[in-house]
């Protein structure tokens, strides 16, 4: 029984949010789009007509043709079939990465929010000394340190990306702490840990959810800057970023090998930050009825 | 034996450097089944009684005892055990219910959390409360944003009685509801109190609902107490000049009631490091040197108890004037 | 005295949002007189608020829409005026008091420069004639003039209330709209209040809608009351009307639902129910469904306005006239 209670109470609070993001036409369209990229990646060895390694030296930089939609680049790869494969790199770059730095976040700004004291202060100013260091420089640090690859460039981003959610956790903490529910829950007997994870988190991640899914279009980006410099996805994997890398010599003769995955960046990055933007008016007490 | 005894009870804040006096020097006791209302205006220390008490807050000095046991600085097997027999209602029906959580999850939460009871029996248990406070069980599934404030606050109380507590603070229970609203919460309270021999303690502003369902009342000013005897007494025979003003200015919904209305001049002063006197003096208009001196509570007639030296003088200069 | 200043005539307004229309005010009318003081008194969401943003035309469109009715100021229809001629009404001829006086006055700027820039804004004079009106407003409202160049922040509840007046005041309004100008404030500190705008009123000879739930508020303030029930007045009077000879079921619950001081019974007697959904009126009378008197015809058919005894008008099937 008790388990149904807590069934009927997630559909609810997620019919909630979908009937009001249904409303926004940006965000719904967004979602399709973002759907379609995510269908594309998982899907890529079907719909990808070749290999993304498959090189047709004698056919480099060849123009668009019936045998290669897009053209091929400068070693002869069909580029459509590498946008394809690029969207797995791409995009598990951007989710992962956010998982990572979402998680810590939220850890790290809820101890600080909720315990307060000396742990808020050592956390917060063990953060402001992190954060004061750019996070592109950290990224490459990272990246240095590790050693190039796709895995250590989500690690980089990840990392450098938690001081942004801790900061915005513990803000929302600090805000639902005061509420008289917690108090409730202090004269029920229920402990710290139990108050901080039943009671202010689900109450304090509203924005955060937000923010998160904004701040993927963010890391996408992120991930292709290091692919572009050589500091994240390595050759021949195709990745957008490593993509245009590549490309940046041919700029001039074939443009449109930066171009088409540039779009793709772009188009993903939109997407997400669109979505972010229907859900913070869907999640929005405010304008619940 | 008293259930509740409070023995100068004192609750600092530190602000800065410097001290807020909230709570300062509260001293009462409360029987079984019986009302002590507290009143006063914003900031005078009310609430904070009543979450000091409870241990939301911890005291600064003073002594608590509950059923004759000393729990001013409980262990935590005593504070668990303390938190079955006292309960909080809150003032705000808006923010004291998570709005996440279901009706039936918000009553059962105390319940699940002392885990002594299984998964059906705490179900029926919370349907009973339900029940109890006279809400249907069609909102068994609702959320708190679907429910007017009569009915969030119905499932405060059904929260507050679901470890079956013998005493209760309620804070403002009915300042945030309409009257008609109002009316039905006073009502389950007092129904409560008959059923469950319930004792509360009764915090709020408004002079009338506290006249109409307390026993004891206790006037409280800028953390002090100024005043403390039954309700009727009170009323009938206000003995410091606070309380008389606060009392003159009830709006008696009644057009043939014509109260001479005591306007006071100036406001609250601060409660940041008080002067040692009178805290109602710079309002007073009897005030004069000797009010600067520390007031002690003095027992005026039986049971009623008043912080002011010039009371005596005021009530000879009343009753002359009667005469 | 008898010249009517304002005179509402079968004002209707709805909000439109995504999912419903909501009726605010159903074809309200209402009168108020040169110097009078009418209390409109009303739960929650009855409109009374709506009713009085409507005069001045504060309302937001969207949602909310204008949807019939005439609103006479001076005989001059408000409705019909440009927004532009609205203005030069607005805060001069009438002005408004909002509830909460920490939000409706701008915490960056001076008191003393708020006040008067509102003089400086409709009247052509210079700073100099400003700043010398806006310091006779303060201390007209019982501030020293020494605080002119203060802020907000530095004034308590009450003295910002206090300034809000001032600035209401400030044009000499012939008829000041005040939205539960005391809810905020504690009891004292509203009988100080509420004795200034008494004061003034009659001093400057201004109309006063008062807008409150409180009973007592209008019982010592009021000359007529305006009972707003689901966006309606259900029963109209001067006060001995309303409070003698209470007509409609619904004032008569209010009534029932309030603690009195000298009322010796142990339970209230409130109205069952809450008030219909505005997105969803029934047919019929909207207080049939709660009402204890309530007949078939109630359900079918709106009352209208009947005049009980001259000025007293209900709009009930089942009024007695007064017992």
């Amino acid at each position: 029984m008790a388990k149904r209670i807590r069934k009927a109470r997630k559909k609810s609070r997620m019919a909630m949010t979908w009937h009001q993001l249904k409303k926004n036409k940006v965000a719904m369209v967004s979602l399709a789009v973002l759907i379609v990229i995510v269908l594309v990646a998982v899907l890529a060895p079907i719909l990808a007509p070749y290999g993304y390694e498959v090189a047709d030296k004698k056919n480099a930089l060849a123009p668009p043709s019936p045998e290669h939609l897009l053209g091929t680049d400068r070693l002869g790869r069909d580029i459509l079939s590498r946008l394809i494969y690029g969207a797995r790199q791409s995009l598990s770059m951007g989710i992962l990465a956010i998982s990572i730095s979402a998680v810590l976040g939220i850890l790290i700004g809820s101890i600080a929010g909720y315990y307060g004291g000396w742990v808020d202060t050592l956390l917060m100013r063990f953060l402001d000394v992190y954060q004061s260091i750019p996070m592109m420089l950290l990224c490459i640090t990272f990246a240095a340190i590790l050693g190039p690859s796709l895995r250590n460039a989500i690690i980089a981003i990840g990392i450098s990306m938690v001081p942004g959610f801790a900061r915005m956790m513990r803000a929302q903490i600090l805000t639902v702490r005061d509420n008289e529910y917690i108090e409730a829950a202090v004269c029920c007997n229920a402990s710290n840990f139990k108050i901080l994870l039943t009671h202010i988190i689900p109450n304090a991640i509203s924005p955060l959810i937000v923010t998160i899914t904004m701040s993927i279009g963010g890391a996408v980006m992120s991930g292709a800057g290091l692919s572009f410099i050589g500091l994240g996805v390595q050759s021949p994997i195709a990745e957008w970023g490593a993509m245009i890398s590549d490309a940046r010599n041919y700029l001039r003769t074939n443009g449109t090998l930066a171009l088409y995955p540039g779009l793709c960046i772009m188009i993903t990055v939109l997407g997400f930050n669109l979505l972010g933007d229907g859900l913070r008016d869907a999640l929005d007490p405010k304008l619940k009825n | 034996m008293a259930l509740l005894e409070v023995k100068d009870l004192k609750k600092y804040f530190k602000v800065g450097s410097r001290f807020l006096h909230a709570v300062d020097g509260v001293s009462f006791k409360l029987e079984e089944g019986k009302t002590l209302g507290v009143v006063g205006e914003s900031g005078c220390g009310k609430s904070t009684l009543g979450r000091t008490i409870l241990h939301l807050l911890e005291p600064t000095s003073g002594q608590i005892f509950f059923e004759g046991k000393d729990i001013t600085k409980p262990d935590k097997p005593t504070l668990k055990k303390l938190h079955e027999d006292m309960q909080f209602i809150f003032q705000d029906p808006y923010a004291s219910l998570d709005p996440r959580r279901s009706v039936s999850e918000s009553i059962s939460e105390p319940l699940r959390l002392q885990g002594k009871m299984s998964k059906s029996e705490i179900l029926e248990e919370t349907r009973r409360l339900m029940d109890t406070v006279g809400l249907a069980s069609r909102f068994e599934n609702s959320y708190p944003h679907e429910l007017d404030g009569g009915r969030r606050q119905r499932i405060g109380i059904a929260r507050a009685l679901a470890l079956k507590p013998k005493f209760i603070v309620c804070d403002e229970p009915v300042s945030a509801l309409d009257v008609s609203i109002q009316a039905h919460i006073i009502n389950l309270l007092l129904d409560l109190q008959e059923q469950q021999k319930l004792a509360y303690m009764f915090v709020t502003h408004d002079l009338s609902v506290v006249k109409y369902i307390s026993n004891d009342i206790l006037v409280m000013y800028l953390g002090t107490m100024v005043e403390k005897a039954s309700a009727d007494e009170l009323f009938a025979n206000p003995m410091h000049p606070y309380t008389q003003a606060l009392l003159s200015a009830i709006p008696e919904p009644d057009i043939h009631v014509k109260t001479k209305r005591i306007i006071m001049q100036g406001e609250i002063t601060s409660p940041i490091d008080p002067k040692p006197g009178c805290r109602f003096m710079a309002r007073c208009q009897y005030a004069s040197e000797e009010c600067a001196q520390p007031q002690t509570l003095e027992e005026v007639s039986p049971d009623h108890f008043v912080a002011c030296c010039k009371c005596r003088a005021l009530k000879e200069k009343k009753a002359e004037t009667v005469e | 005295m008898d010249e009517v200043i304002l005179d509402i005539k079968d004002l209707v307004v709805e909000y439109h949002t995504d999912e419903a229309v909501i009726h605010a005010a159903n074809g309200v009318n209402l009168s108020v007189r040169k110097g009078e003081t009418i209390g409109l008194v009303g739960e929650t969401g009855a409109g009374k608020t709506t009713i009085a943003r409507s005069i001045l035309r504060i309302l937001q469109t969207p949602p909310a829409k204008l949807c019939g009715g005439e609103i006479y100021f001076k005989g001059q229809d408000l409705l019909k005026l440009s927004e532009k001629e609205m203005r030069a009404i607005r805060g001069n001829q009438i002005a408004m008091i909002f509830q909460d006086p920490m939000t409706s006055l701008n915490p960056v700027e001076t008191v003393g420069f708020q006040i008067a820039e509102t003089v400086r804004i409709h009247n052509k004079c210079s700073q100099a004639e400003a700043e010398k009106r806006a310091c006779d407003m303060l201390e007209m409202v019982g501030i020293s003039s020494d605080r002119f160049n203060e802020y907000p922040h530095q004034f308590s509840g009450g003295m910002k209330q206090r300034v809000v007046i001032a600035i209401a005041l400030a044009c000499n309004p012939e008829l000041l709209l005040a939205d539960e100008p005391t809810t905020a404030l504690d009891v004292t500190i509203q009988a100080q209040v509420l004795e200034m705008i008494q004061t003034l009123k009659e001093r400057l000879g201004t109309s006063v809608v008062l807008i409150t739930h409180d009973l007592g508020v209008v019982a010592g303030f009021c000359e007529s009351v305006a009972v707003v029930y689901a966006g309606d007045i259900i029963e109209y009077g001067s006060v001995e009307d309303i409070y003698d000879h209470t007509a409609h079921p619904y004032t008569v619950g209010l009534f029932g639902s309030l603690p009195r001081l000298n009322s010796k019974e142990r339970r209230l007697k409130p109205i069952n129910g809450l008030m219909p959904d505005p997105s969803n009126l029934p047919e019929g009378c909207p207080f049939a469904e709660r009402c204890p008197v309530a007949s078939e015809r109630c359900t079918k058919e709106k009352p209208e306005a009947t005049e009980l005894s001259p000025g007293h008008f209900v709009k009930c099937f089942h009024a007695k006239g007064g017992q």
